[in-house]
């Protein structure tokens, strides 16, 4: 039948879209960074420890914004890990079931909330309570910003980490409380391990959530990127590096403006792989219980 | 058998769930105006057959079947069958009750609708006569505008067969219509089959054997995919050829 | 202390360490709304909703932004929902089983994880410069469709898979083709929890800052757009321009801001979490 066909070959070409997108962006990303590549060597942007296309005196090392990036995310992750687990854990053992039903769908506005908003929450809560505790705390800082992201990510983790603690087999758990063991016990010793592929897949999930997260660096964390590790001064992330030019007026077609491609490249291939491995790692474990 | 009269004919029906075959060389011949009843253990192929004759397999994937299936001589696996066409000719009850979740009225039209028939009087004229020959319309003719799903399983079955009724088949697939329900529901399907078979070719699948002994004209006996016997239902229950079909009936397995 | 006891008390020290372990999250984000509200609740008037932005923190108001945010919600939903819905009736219905379909499969995955900001630029080059569309609502609505095209790709299949089987198999058993089948049958039980889903990824399209920035969206815009070729802001690029702003009044403005925009954002998630439970109630989904 006609109709039929003409339906199905439009709702294909609405699904063709999505492979469109992705065509683009690596299209898009790969074309202007080729031209940057032509300019700067992939040596010095891999090597070269500063990154300062803005100034007279330019380089174009992504490491100061890699450092920043992946300084922020851990300590992002060492905020959300321990908490998300432990609400993982707790709701999956302890919680009673109305507080369950109540809680959960509340941790999940945790995510909802705009990234603007954590951003303002981290610049004008977070750090000046910071610097009462931590003298010499910078204005700008990768503390504040990262901790407040790391309670944003906080349901990215208990929720897919309580789901794969969800789908252990009963009958593990009632053999662990069969032979005495506490719920403390049974939930590292036994639930866990057997959970562990989930829990991972949704750690690195909410690892490269991290990564690409972009206003409450772009506003609590600075725009300096500098090679760092110490979270009191300030930095820059890639995606804050990205909004600072944005927000410029740098010339269409010029250098300066081609970085912002070769540094969303680099995020994208980041992102990219870490999301690919937490996929695998989440189908891998399924087939372990189904 | 005289061939005037063949309703439905299969020729060497082999089919397959991806590598697994779950069919071997079905040949049946069914008659106009009769009830066929399809019995055997779970799992033997007969609810596959039944969804042969009017190609509800075809949405399964990995699905796949050799051999021709002729509905008044006609091929329906041919490329010149239109699926659509065929389903309005052979129309199907369900295992467990499906109404839509929409009024008993609008359950009744929905096969009219999709053909495109829009005058109301034709519709609630259907509405009506479908209704009464499902036994159903003295039950909710004061409620057409209710949801069908406030209906009891026996009557969201029957809601089912006068759904079915409306679009005016000539075959009617039964597939375990009233294992899901209560007995009483259950005898007046059966009721109705009887009825029904005046002016369509029934064909029923139904692990109940006492059923398929009540409602049935013919019995066809499946067993891991093979037709192990097919006769008059009588002859079948009084004096199966083959031991197996013995062993069924008396109920030493199944 | 036998070990048997001192494993029941840490037992329960861990009870408390996960009662504090939920409850962190949602208290801070209590304590921060309380503080906005403090800070932003006096600067919120009639004033503030109707007036332009201003150099002056005391005269600025939101009416560009909030009228931004609206239209940026209504054109990402028109261009979002056909193409969203449609790409999950076909993944879910048509697409055979095989290479293709999982590589769609997989892609549509990989596309809800690309950073929202990656999203920008790809609008930045297609939508604004290819197409040329500029800074415009438009491009910014396109842009934003397909940053949350993956999550009503999503929320559509789980809605047809919910949709029981036997309803299907009914309706083709009375001779309707597929597509008659989805239009009457699947698609009107599905439609609530597609709309919840779809409200969900609206609610997440106008929060979002970054890719904005990056197309170009302006962060002063001194009149109300009048149609989708305009250029725009919004209310996070607005609330983004106050904060970065040295005076302390501007963050009062921030706040108040941020407190309208939370309104926007929760009863929108209110919405979807109300349809969600009805449709529960209703079909059993």
């Amino acid at each position: 039948m006609k109709k039929e066909k003409i339906i199905e070959g439009f709702l294909f070409a609405c699904a063709a879209i999505t492979l469109l997108t992705t065509i683009g962006i690596i299209w898009v990303l790969l074309s202007q960074s080729f031209s940057f590549f032509k300019e700067v060597s992939v040596w010095d942007f891999l090597t070269d420890t500063q990154w300062t296309p803005l100034f007279a005196d330019k380089h174009f090392g992504i490491l100061p914004l890699l450092t920043g990036t992946l300084l922020i995310t851990v300590i992002a992750m060492l905020v959300a890990l321990p908490l998300g687990l432990t609400i993982a854990i707790y709701l999956n053992e302890y919680a009673p079931k109305g507080f369950r039903k109540v809680v959960k769908p509340l941790l999940e506005v945790l995510a909802a909330v705009p990234t603007v908003v954590y951003g303002f929450f981290a610049l004008v809560v977070v750090t000046p309570m910071l610097q009462k505790l931590i003298p010499g705390l910078s204005g700008f800082n990768a503390l504040s910003p990262g901790i407040v992201m790391g309670i944003m990510i906080i349901p990215f983790i208990s929720s897919l980490s309580e789901d794969a603690l969800y789908s252990v087999p009963k009958s593990l758990r009632e053999a662990s409380y069969g032979m005495g063991a506490t719920r403390l016990q049974t939930a590292f010793r036994v639930l866990l391990p057997s959970a562990s592929s989930g829990i991972l897949a949704s750690i690195i999930l909410a690892f490269s959530r991290a990564i690409g997260e972009t206003m409450i660096v772009a506003i609590a964390a600075g725009q300096q990127p500098r090679l760092t590790l110490d979270p009191t001064v300030p930095i820059e992330t890639i995606t804050a590096y990205i909004v600072q030019v944005s927000l410029g007026d740098v010339p269409h077609g010029s250098l300066e403006y081609r970085t912002i491609f070769s540094a969303g490249l680099a995020l994208f291939v980041f992102t990219f792989l870490l999301n690919n491995i937490s996929f695998w790692i989440n189908k891998k474990y399924r087939q372990e219980y189904e | 058998m005289e061939n005037g009269n063949i309703k439905i004919e299969t020729k060497n029906i082999n089919a397959f769930y991806g590598e697994k075959k779950v069919l071997h060389n079905i040949d049946l011949q069914m008659e106009a105006n009769t009830v066929t009843a399809f019995i055997g253990p779970s799992g033997c192929g007969k609810s596959t057959f039944l969804r042969l004759l009017n190609r509800m397999n075809d949405y399964i994937d990995g699905f796949r079947k050799e051999g021709d299936v002729l509905i008044n001589g006609v091929d329906i696996y041919s490329k010149n069958t239109r699926i659509e066409e065929l389903r309005k000719q052979v129309g199907m009850v369900f295992q467990k009750p499906n109404p839509f979740p929409k009024t008993i009225y609008e359950n009744v039209v929905y096969g009219l609708r999709i053909q495109g028939i829009k005058d109301k009087q034709k519709l609630d004229a259907a509405v009506e006569n479908s209704l009464k020959r499902s036994a159903l319309w003295n039950e909710v003719k004061d409620d057409l505008q209710k949801n069908a799903l406030s209906l009891s399983g026996g009557q969201q079955q029957r809601l089912c067969i006068a759904r079915t009724l409306a679009v005016e088949p000539s075959i009617i697939l039964m597939d375990e219509p009233a294992s899901a329900l209560d007995p009483i529901s259950t005898a007046k399907i059966e009721e109705l089959i009887y009825e029904l078979k005046q002016d369509y070719t029934i064909v029923i699948v139904t692990h109940n054997m006492h059923q398929a002994g009540r409602v049935s004209d013919k019995t066809a006996f499946f067993l891991s995919g093979d037709l192990v016997e097919y006769n008059d239902t009588k002859a079948i229950f009084t004096s199966p050829k083959d031991q197996r079909t013995e062993n069924y009936i008396t109920g030493k397995f199944g | 202390m036998s070990k048997r006891s001192l494993n029941n008390q840490k037992d329960r020290w861990f009870q408390y360490f996960g009662i504090f372990s939920t409850l962190i999250g949602l208290i801070l984000l209590a304590l921060f709304i309380f503080q906005i509200t403090r800070d932003g609740i006096g600067r919120i008037d009639w004033d503030f909703i109707v007036s332009l932005p201003s150099r002056f923190y005391a005269k600025a108001g939101i009416l560009p932004a909030w009228t931004g945010t609206l239209w940026i919600f209504a054109l990402t939903a028109i261009i979002v929902i056909p193409i969203g819905v449609g790409a999950g009736i076909y993944l879910q219905e048509y697409a055979k089983k095989g290479r293709l379909s999982n590589i769609l499969e997989i892609n549509i995955a990989n596309l809800a994880g690309v950073p929202s900001i990656i999203y920008g630029i790809i609008g930045l080059e297609i939508f604004v410069r290819v197409l040329q569309m500029g800074g415009s609502l438009l491009a910014g609505a396109f842009t934003l469709a397909l940053l949350i095209l993956p999550i009503i790709i999503v929320a559509t299949r789980e809605a047809f898979k919910a949709v029981p089987k036997s309803i299907k198999e009914a309706s083709y058993g009375l001779g309707a083709t597929k597509w008659q089948t989805i239009w009457y049958q699947i698609l009107p039980i599905a439609s609530a929890n597609i709309i919840t889903g779809v409200i969900l990824a609206l609610a997440r399209a106008i929060g979002e800052t970054a890719p904005l920035i990056v197309i170009g969206a302006l962060a002063y815009v001194p009149f109300v757009a009048k149609s989708p070729m305009d250029e725009f802001t919004v209310l996070p690029m607005q609330i983004f321009n106050w904060v970065s702003r040295p005076q302390h009044g501007f963050l009062m403005n921030a706040a108040a801001a941020i407190l309208v925009l939370l309104v926007f954002v929760f009863i929108l998630n209110g919405i979807a979490v109300y349809l969600r439970n009805r449709s529960r109630k209703k079909f059993g989904l």
